[in-house]
């Protein structure tokens, strides 16, 4: 069986116009197998280029070269270097998750319906919507009184866990988390644990930048070291 | 009147106006423009109508001119003596009679045949006036049957005062195509105009323009399913004739203050109080048969 | 086809034109403005695709030809040259910019919805706001009165304008009102494609987030494709999946919503997003 996702020769370079073209590299020539079902836990200090990787994986940045070949259950075997907008697009909405430090939410938009409406864009009826997004807050212990308010105002704890009750509710094929435990406690991180022991279990592929190397240690199958752009050790 | 053309109109003028009446009865309620000539009348006053009748009477008709319903009326005793004087040809207040009827803001009690004309005055041609003030997107509207706008002002008169107001120059759909104006007839006379035998020709003089309702042609109001077209109705009968099927008109005794009904077709009343005092009268069927 | 509109080719020119317009205009010259002939080309090559559902963003300054494009879109203009083809309509196949004006009339009506920047181009302000919304049913032949005030409260309500408004005239209503009417009136006859020109610019902030709101609201309930065009980011990024940058009256680049900022390719879109306060 083919690898859920195969990375190969991957290469991102920014190139900044208004510094007479000057060149930025995010990761260089990185190659990375993920079976179907597999965590691997990328580690490495601030500007090593992590984060390029999920981005470069989630299209949200154009991968400069390489190729990422990604087994979707809707498109086949894809390379989502190459592939058109609308099956990023589609493949974004129905298979991989993306959780990141940072919550981009609308203003005006309770916390309750922002887990709904991920649901209800996939065709989950509005009723059973609600039922599954109330029993998902409850479960990163997104205290109640919060459900019904606006997510700008909350704390940088209780944004990652509607962040990560937003990733997880669909329960997504592949799921991205871009530094998951971040400003957490230790009670929120074990509810992450096992929300992604419960995923895992599901058949979830997972790939996660940590910083907390004890949290990461505990969960995933294989992990990569980088330093200036380029993996320099995997350990198993 | 030798010193006049006979039928007062040059000869050219009234080709013209035969060659625009012709192609207003090929497009039915498509208003065509014409070259409107002075008329010893001032624009206003029925120069429409007073052209298209001049331009089509002919020796061997029979004239009838009438001024909302009435013959005797300044205006239509002018207009009349004008038509037959240069046009020497008779004139009647029969509508059975009549070969030619010019009217102002009236149809008569009395159905018309396909041996008859109804030539209208037309004081302002353009339906769409009300909801748009340019006569170059009237016409694209027109040209498209664009007329949601006018459907709309019928449904704001609807939710304003829970019926449609419009009393005079009622909005009428003329063979599926074209939204025009039947002159300020009342709406009692607007279904006369509905697959008749009569040819209407409409005259608009200021305004410059010809249209036309042929014979056996549908002419709809505009209407809402629920909201239905009707015409106006009265708790009583004439007073001087007693008719209840006619079309009346109110006035009072200015000194006692009482309201009275009238026929404001003169030419028919006066026939049915001959009949009611059982002399010898011929009087025509309705509209309706 | 599957992809509910495509755009091909499309260009709007202003002026004589001569053989050089299209090659001495556009963002490497910076300039709208033919140097040989005066010219004015509003937009030039532009080529796009919508899919059913999608929100698609057209993003730029003044003078970019973004406002030009969508008019083209909803035949307010006729453009230059170029081919528009829509799903819903014969299948696709039929370039729509070359039907009559009656048929782009039914387009309009049937199939298309329009929210202007300015609610005196989308609004009449004289009529009550139902009537309004009336006048598209009107135009799509509905002719019970009862009816069409059943479907315009049903509009109202979920526009979130109180239903004993509806009888008001627009000219007495807030900006924000007015913006909800004409979505009201854009979605009378379900189309499935909406036009949405600048439609907070101008707005007070708190009603701008209702507004949008309202916007994502409807794009996720009716499945409606939208086509959003704004020179602000922050709408763009909270309503659209794939945005188009435009400069001096071409594409200069379009990609993922989310790509466009925080990767922008192009110089003039890195300037754009450099900008943002």
């Amino acid at each position: 069986m083919t690898p859920h996702l195969h990375i190969e020769n991957l290469t991102k370079t920014f190139t900044l116009h208004q510094f007479d073209g000057k060149q930025i590299v995010g990761c260089t020539d990185i190659n990375l197998d993920l079976e179907h079902g597999e965590f691997i836990g990328i580690t490495g200090k601030s500007g090593a280029g992590k984060s390029t990787i999920l981005k470069c994986i989630y299209r949200t940045y154009i991968p400069t070269s390489g190729s990422m070949m990604y087994h979707s259950d809707t498109h086949g075997l894809i390379d989502l270097a190459k592939a058109e907008e609308r099956d990023i697009l589609e493949i974004r909405q129905k298979e991989i998750g993306y959780v990141s430090q940072f919550l981009r939410v609308l203003p005006r938009v309770t916390a309750l319906d922002c887990v709904v409406e991920v649901l209800v864009e996939i065709g989950t009826e509005k009723a059973a919507a609600v039922a599954e997004a109330r029993a998902i807050l409850s479960h990163f212990q997104l205290s109640e009184s919060l459900w019904e308010s606006y997510p700008n105002t909350f704390s940088g704890g209780e944004k990652l866990r509607l962040n990560l009750a937003r990733a997880m509710v669909k329960r997504p094929k592949f799921l991205l988390l871009d530094e998951p435990t971040a400003s957490l406690d230790q009670g929120s991180k074990a509810s992450v644990r096992d929300m992604i022991i419960e995923l895992k279990r599901g058949g979830t592929s997972m790939i996660g930048i940590f910083h907390d190397l004890e949290f990461m240690e505990s969960v995933v199958d294989k992990e990569f070291n980088m330093r200036n752009g380029i993996m320099v050790g995997g350990y198993a | 009147m030798s010193m006049y053309n006979y039928g007062f109109l040059d000869e050219n003028t009234k080709r013209e106006l035969r060659r625009k009446t012709l192609k207003a009865v090929a497009i039915p309620g498509y208003q065509v423009p014409f070259g409107s000539r002075e008329m010893p009348v001032a624009r206003g006053w029925g120069t429409g109508g007073l052209q298209v009748t001049l331009s089509l009477i002919g020796l061997g008709d029979v004239l009838k001119v009438i001024d909302q319903g009435s013959d005797d009326s300044v205006n239509a005793c002018n207009l009349r003596d004008l038509i037959s004087e240069t046009s020497e040809v008779d004139t009647t207040t029969d509508t059975l009679e009549a070969t030619v009827i010019q009217t102002r803001h009236r149809i008569p009690e009395e159905k018309m045949t396909d041996e008859q004309i109804l030539v209208f005055q037309v004081p302002t041609p353009e339906i769409l006036r009300t909801v748009e003030p340019s006569e170059q997107e009237s016409r694209r509207m027109h040209a498209e049957r664009d007329y949601s706008r006018l459907w709309v002002h019928l449904y704001e008169d609807i939710v304003e005062w829970k019926e449609i107001r419009i009393s005079y120059d009622y909005p009428v759909l003329v063979n599926g195509h074209y939204i025009c104006d039947p002159s300020p007839i009342p709406r009692f006379d607007v279904p006369k105009l509905h697959q008749a035998e009569t040819l209407f020709l409409f005259g608009a003089g200021r305004e410059k323009r010809i249209y036309a309702i042929p014979p056996h042609t549908d002419v709809i109001p505009l209407q809402f399913e629920d909201y239905p077209f009707n015409v106006e109705s009265y708790e009583s009968g004439c007073e001087k004739c007693g008719s209840t099927h006619t079309y009346l008109e109110e006035s009072f005794d200015s000194n006692t203050g009482e309201r009275y009904l009238y026929c404001s077709d003169t030419s028919y009343c006066g026939k049915q109080q001959l009949k009611g005092q059982h002399q010898p009268v011929e009087i025509g069927v309705g509209w309706n048969g | 086809m599957d992809n509910r509109v495509s755009i091909r080719n499309v260009s709007k020119i202003y002026g004589k034109g001569c053989d050089s317009c299209i090659e001495l205009t556009g963002p490497e010259h910076g300039r709208n403005r033919c140097p040989k002939c005066g010219t004015i080309v509003a937009c030039a090559d532009i080529g796009f695709d919508v899919y059913p559902g999608e929100v698609l963003g057209i993003v730029g300054e003044s003078g970019s030809g973004k406002s030009t494009l969508v008019k083209t879109l909803y035949f307010d203009e006729a453009p230059t040259t170029g081919e528009f083809y829509l799903q819903d309509f014969e299948e696709g196949l039929s370039n729509v910019y070359g039907l009559s004006s009656l048929q782009k009339r039914y387009i309009r009506n049937h199939l298309m919805g329009m929210v202007y920047q300015n609610p005196h181009l989308g609004l009449r302000l004289d009529y009550s706001a139902g009537g309004n919304i009336a006048e598209k049913l009107l135009m799509a032949d509905w002719n019970h009165v009862g009816d069409i005030r059943e479907r315009a409260k049903e509009l109202l309500t979920k526009t979130e304008i109180p239903i004993e408004r509806m009888d008001d005239k627009p000219k007495y209503f807030s900006g924000g009102m007015q913006q909800r009417v004409q979505i009201s009136k854009a979605l009378a006859n379900n189309p499935p494609l909406l036009l949405l020109d600048e439609v907070t610019t101008g707005l007070d902030v708190s009603v701008q987030a209702s507004v949008l709101d309202l916007i994502r609201q409807i794009g996720r309930e009716l499945g409606i494709s939208m086509i959003v065009v704004s020179h602000d980011f922050s709408v763009i990024r909270m309503l659209t999946n794939r945005t188009i940058v435009m400069k001096n009256g071409r594409i200069v680049e379009q990609g993922l919503t989310d790509q466009i900022m925080e990767d922008p390719q192009h110089a003039y879109t890195q300037l754009l997003i450099n900008s943002l306060i």
